[in-house]
C-alpha cells in the first residue's frame, strides 16, 4: 500500500517539478503563472491594460501575416466555385435588378418624403463611417468575432456598429491602438434590439453560435401574423446603440424564430464602422 | 566525418516540425472545416500537444506551449491565460502517464486522451461560463470534443511517422 502511495508521489513529483536539460521552467511553475496571468486579466489596471493593448497588437498583426497563404487558398476556392457558377447567377442578377430597378423608385420617394417629415418635427440623423478592412475572420467554434485595421488612432470607439454595405453585421467590443475587434451577429453573447416589418413589433435578435439569429423576447401573437407575412429585421435604434432602420436579415415562414442574416459572415473583406448622432428639437 | 557535421533540411524539417505546427495553428486558428459543414469542428491543437508532449517532450517545451496558449486567447478572443493553463494541464497529464508507463500502449493512450480533453474543456466551459460570464455552447464543446477523439488516430499515425524520422535522424 504503502509502495503504491510512494510510487505516486515520485511520479507526481517527476512529473510536475523535474526540468529536462533544455527547459528553464518547470509545468507546476508555468501552470501557476498562467493561473496567476488569468486573476490579472480580470483586474483592470492601467498596467495590465497596456500590456494587454501591446500584446494584442504584435498578436493581430503576426497572425495577419501568417494566415495569408490560407487566405489565398479560401480566396481562391471561392472565385472556382463562383466562376462555375456565373451563368445560372447572371440569369438571376438580371431577374433581380429589374424588381430592384421597380422598388428603387417607390423608395426615391419614400426616402424624400421621410427627409421632409423629419425636417417637420427638427430631426436630423447624422452618423459617420469610417472602412476597415478585416484582419483576422477566424472564428472559432465557441466565439465569433472578427479583428478590423481600425482602432483608438481612428477614433473607433466600443459600442460602434459594423456594417457590411448596408447590412448590420456586428458591434466593436474592444479597441486597441491599431485595430479593434468586432463581436459578430451570430455570437451567442450578441444581442440586439430589432424592429420586426411590416408588423412593427419590437424584439430581440440573438446570435445563436451558428450561421442564423433567433428571436427572443417579443410579443406571441407576432407568430401568427408572421405565417402570413414576409418579415425583415431591421435594427430598432432602442437603447441608442444603432442606427434605426439599418437591415439585419429575413425571418422564413418555415422556421419563425430564426433570423437568416443579409450578410455573408464568413466572406467579410471590408467593412463601415460608424456611429451616429440624433439630433432632436423636441 | 563530413557527413557527421551534416545538417540536412529534412532533419531540420522534422526536429521543427511540432513547435512550427504548433504557432501556425494557433496564428491560423485551424479548425480544417474547409467545407463549412455544420457542427464539424475538432481541436488540432490539443490532439498536436498531447502527441509530442508524450511521445517526445524534448521537441515541443513547455514554455513554447504557454507562450502558444497566450496567442490562441489574444486570437480567439478570450481572457489571456484559460488556454495556457488548459494545455499545461494536457502537458501535466501526458508527463504523469509518462512517467508511470513501462510498456507504451495506443488504446491507453487514446483512451487517456479521452479523459484528459474531456477534463480540460470542462475546466475551459468553468471558466468562461460562471468565472467570466461568457456565454458558451456546451453542445459545440461536447461536439468538439467527440470529433477531437476519433481524429486522434489519424494524427497519431503521422505524428509517429514523423517521430520515427526525427529519431533516426538523432541516430544517424
Amino acid at each position: 500500500m504503502a509502495t503504491g502511495r510512494d510510487d505516486f508521489v515520485i511520479a507526481f513529483r517527476s512529473a510536475f517539478l523535474k526540468k529536462k536539460d533544455k527547459q528553464k521552467f518547470s509545468l507546476l511553475t508555468l501552470i501557476f503563472l498562467s493561473i496567476f496571468v488569468i486573476i490579472l486579466s480580470n483586474f483592470d489596471f492601467k498596467i495590465i491594460k497596456i500590456i494587454k493593448l501591446g500584446i494584442n497588437e504584435v498578436v493581430y498583426r503576426s497572425s495577419f501575416l501568417v494566415s495569408i497563404p490560407e487566405n489565398k487558398i479560401t480566396k481562391t476556392k471561392i472565385q472556382i466555385e463562383s466562376h462555375m457558377e456565373v451563368y445560372d447567377n447572371y440569369k438571376n442578377l438580371e431577374l433581380e435588378l429589374e424588381i430592384l430597378k421597380q422598388k428603387k423608385l417607390s423608395n426615391n420617394f419614400l426616402k424624400l418624403e421621410n427627409d421632409k417629415l423629419r425636417k417637420l418635427i427638427n430631426e436630423s440623423i447624422e452618423s459617420n463611417e469610417i472602412l476597415a478592412k478585416v484582419l483576422i475572420d477566424k472564428e472559432s467554434p465557441f466565439l465569433k468575432s472578427i479583428i478590423l485595421n481600425k482602432g483608438t488612432k481612428d477614433k473607433i470607439k466600443i459600442g460602434m456598429a459594423v456594417v457590411d454595405e448596408v447590412y448590420l453585421v456586428g458591434k466593436i467590443i474592444e479597441v486597441n491602438y491599431t485595430n479593434s475587434r468586432a463581436l459578430l451577429l451570430s455570437d451567442l453573447n450578441s444581442k440586439i434590439p430589432v424592429l420586426l416589418e411590416p408588423l412593427g413589433i419590437q424584439a430581440v435578435a440573438s446570435g445563436t453560435g451558428k450561421e442564423y439569429g433567433e428571436i427572443q423576447y417579443t410579443k406571441e401573437e407576432y407568430k401568427n401574423k408572421i405565417k402570413t407575412n414576409e418579415i425583415a429585421v431591421y435594427t430598432s435604434g432602442l437603447g441608442g446603440l444603432f442606427k434605426p432602420g439599418v437591415p439585419v436579415g429575413k425571418i422564413s415562414k418555415e422556421n419563425i424564430n430564426r433570423v437568416n442574416f443579409f450578410s455573408d459572415f464568413r466572406q467579410l473583406e471590408y467593412v463601415k464602422i460608424f456611429s451616429y448622432n440624433i439630433d432632436s428639437k423636441y | 566525418m563530413s557527413s557527421l557535421n551534416k545538417i540536412s533540411l529534412s532533419s531540420v524539417f522534422f526536429s521543427y516540425f511540432p513547435i512550427a505546427t504548433l504557432f501556425i495553428s494557433v496564428f491560423n486558428e485551424f479548425d480544417f472545416n474547409f467545407l463549412n459543414i455544420q457542427y464539424f469542428s475538432f481541436n488540432f491543437i490539443h490532439i498536436l500537444i498531447f502527441f509530442w508532449t508524450l511521445k517526445n517532450p524534448n521537441h515541443l517545451g513547455y514554455v513554447s506551449i504557454f507562450i502558444a496558449g497566450i496567442i490562441n486567447d489574444v486570437i480567439i478572443g478570450i481572457p489571456i491565460g484559460v488556454s495556457s493553463f488548459s494545455y499545461l494541464l494536457i502537458c501535466s497529464v501526458t508527463a504523469y502517464i509518462r512517467n508511470i508507463t513501462l510498456s507504451p500502449n495506443f488504446i491507453n493512450d487514446w483512451l487517456s486522451f479521452l479523459f484528459t480533453i474531456l477534463l480540460i474543456n470542462s475546466i475551459q466551459v468553468i471558466i468562461l461560463d460562471l468565472v467570466f460570464l461568457i456565454e458558451v455552447n456546451y453542445m459545440n464543446f461536447l461536439i468538439n470534443t467527440g470529433f477531437t477523439f476519433i481524429f486522434y488516430p489519424l494524427f497519431f499515425i503521422l505524428f509517429n511517422y514523423i517521430n520515427t524520422k526525427i529519431i533516426i535522424k538523432l541516430n544517424d
